[in-house]
């Protein structure tokens, strides 16, 4: 075989469309499960990369969308957390109708840009709304399992601010609860948009600039932050926090939206 | 990300609404691109050949459309890199990009 034949397989091992087992289904919110896969041959994941998953009708209609890694990079099993649009072609079936052993086409880990592991440092900044929070929370997944004692997560500390609907909505919620009681250099804030707790006494509007001024490091600190979320949001935060002088190159944003195609 | 929100947008009937919601992150193309390129290119730099500022193409805004992936400059929205997959070829038109810079590894 010449070399050159031999790069082109290598190419096409990297976008391999690979065969995943469903073996746990998760409800995290009335509208969100999470999808735990078994995923032979996954050359593992950076945390905020995503995969592209494709289903195939009957009749060989293929539609293909991207979902956020959920899990941290350490995880064997790869975790898709799915967010239940109502006229969804996809993510209904994914959240209703998959099941324990169900199989499904993914290729995979994609993307190097919106990325973060403990090497980039801290302190880490993370700005999320509603099902925004799945490649964050791998982030947070990933920092809290590779640095286990306080000391070294000191040099990293992290900083989460997470828009919600409501209380029922907060994905992730007893898991972000736990971690940030255990760590103290980890502040989680939560803020509701539609309908706060009884008794809350957080934030209750849509993320703004004073209130990423009360979350966030002064500019001075350089965090790196990532935004993530649905796409008036994440424009808003970003350019929020640009006025309030954090360095551009920092701010890395990820909108939701439709990144699949039909065939 | 989540795939499925431009159904849930076209229901809004305001072409702004619309174009909001279809508006994404260079990291967005980055499947599509992946066929093209061996890399991963959204950490590459490219040059806008219309303003000539330089971004990693994970910084470019992307709007997916079934005619194709359009990847444009947030700073004077000329398009960069428009990439198309038919069902025997893909298509790559570079001309909006001046300059792309890959770090080796």
């Amino acid at each position: 075989m010449s070399q050159a034949s031999a790069s082109v397989r290598s190419r096409r091992a990297a976008i391999a469309w690979r065969l995943a087992t469903v073996v746990d289904v998760r409800t995290e919110t009335p509208r969100t499960r999470t999808l735990v896969l078994d995923v032979p041959g996954w050359p593992g994941h950076r945390a905020g990369q995503h995969v592209d998953v494709r289903l195939t009708a009957e009749d060989g209609y293929q539609t293909q969308r991207s979902y956020s890694i959920a899990s941290a990079p350490q995880d064997a099993r790869v975790a898709l957390t799915v967010d239940r649009l109502p006229d969804g072609e996809v993510s209904p079936y994914l959240t209703d109708v998959l099941t324990e052993g169900d199989q499904l086409e993914l290729r995979g880990p994609i993307g190097g840009y919106f990325v973060w592991d403990v090497a980039l440092g801290g302190p880490l900044l993370l700005v999320a709304g509603g099902s925004g929070i799945v490649p964050l929370m791998a982030m947070l997944r990933h920092r809290a399992t590779a640095l286990k004692t306080a000391d070294v997560r000191h040099n990293v500390p992290a900083r989460l601010l997470y828009s919600s609907r409501r209380w029922d909505d907060v994905i992730y919620r007893g898991e972000l609860a736990g971690l940030a009681q255990d760590d103290q250099t980890l502040e989680v804030a939560l803020t509701f948009t539609r309908e706060p707790p009884q008794g809350w006494t957080g934030f209750r509007r849509r993320i703004d600039r004073m209130m990423l001024a009360a979350v966030a490091w002064p500019p001075g600190e350089r965090p790196h932050v990532f935004v993530c979320g649905p796409t008036p949001l994440v424009e808003a935060a970003a350019a929020a926090l640009v006025e309030l002088g954090h360095d551009p190159a920092l701010v890395k944003t990820e909108r939701f939206g439709p990144t699949g195609e039909s065939a | 990300m989540n795939g499925d929100e431009k159904r849930v947008s076209e229901q809004h009937s305001g072409d702004e609404r619309v174009a909001e919601a279809v508006r994404l992150d260079g990291n967005a193309a980055a499947g599509i691109l992946s066929e093209v390129f061996v890399p991963d290119i959204t950490t590459a730099g490219a040059t806008c050949a219309n303003c000539g500022t330089i971004r990693a193409l994970g910084a470019l805004l992307v709007y997916v459309h079934g005619m194709g992936t359009v990847l444009r400059c947030p700073g004077c929205d000329a398009v960069v890199l428009r990439v198309a997959r038919t069902r025997t070829r893909l298509w790559l038109d570079p001309t909006g990009a001046r300059l792309v810079v890959m770090t080796s590894a």
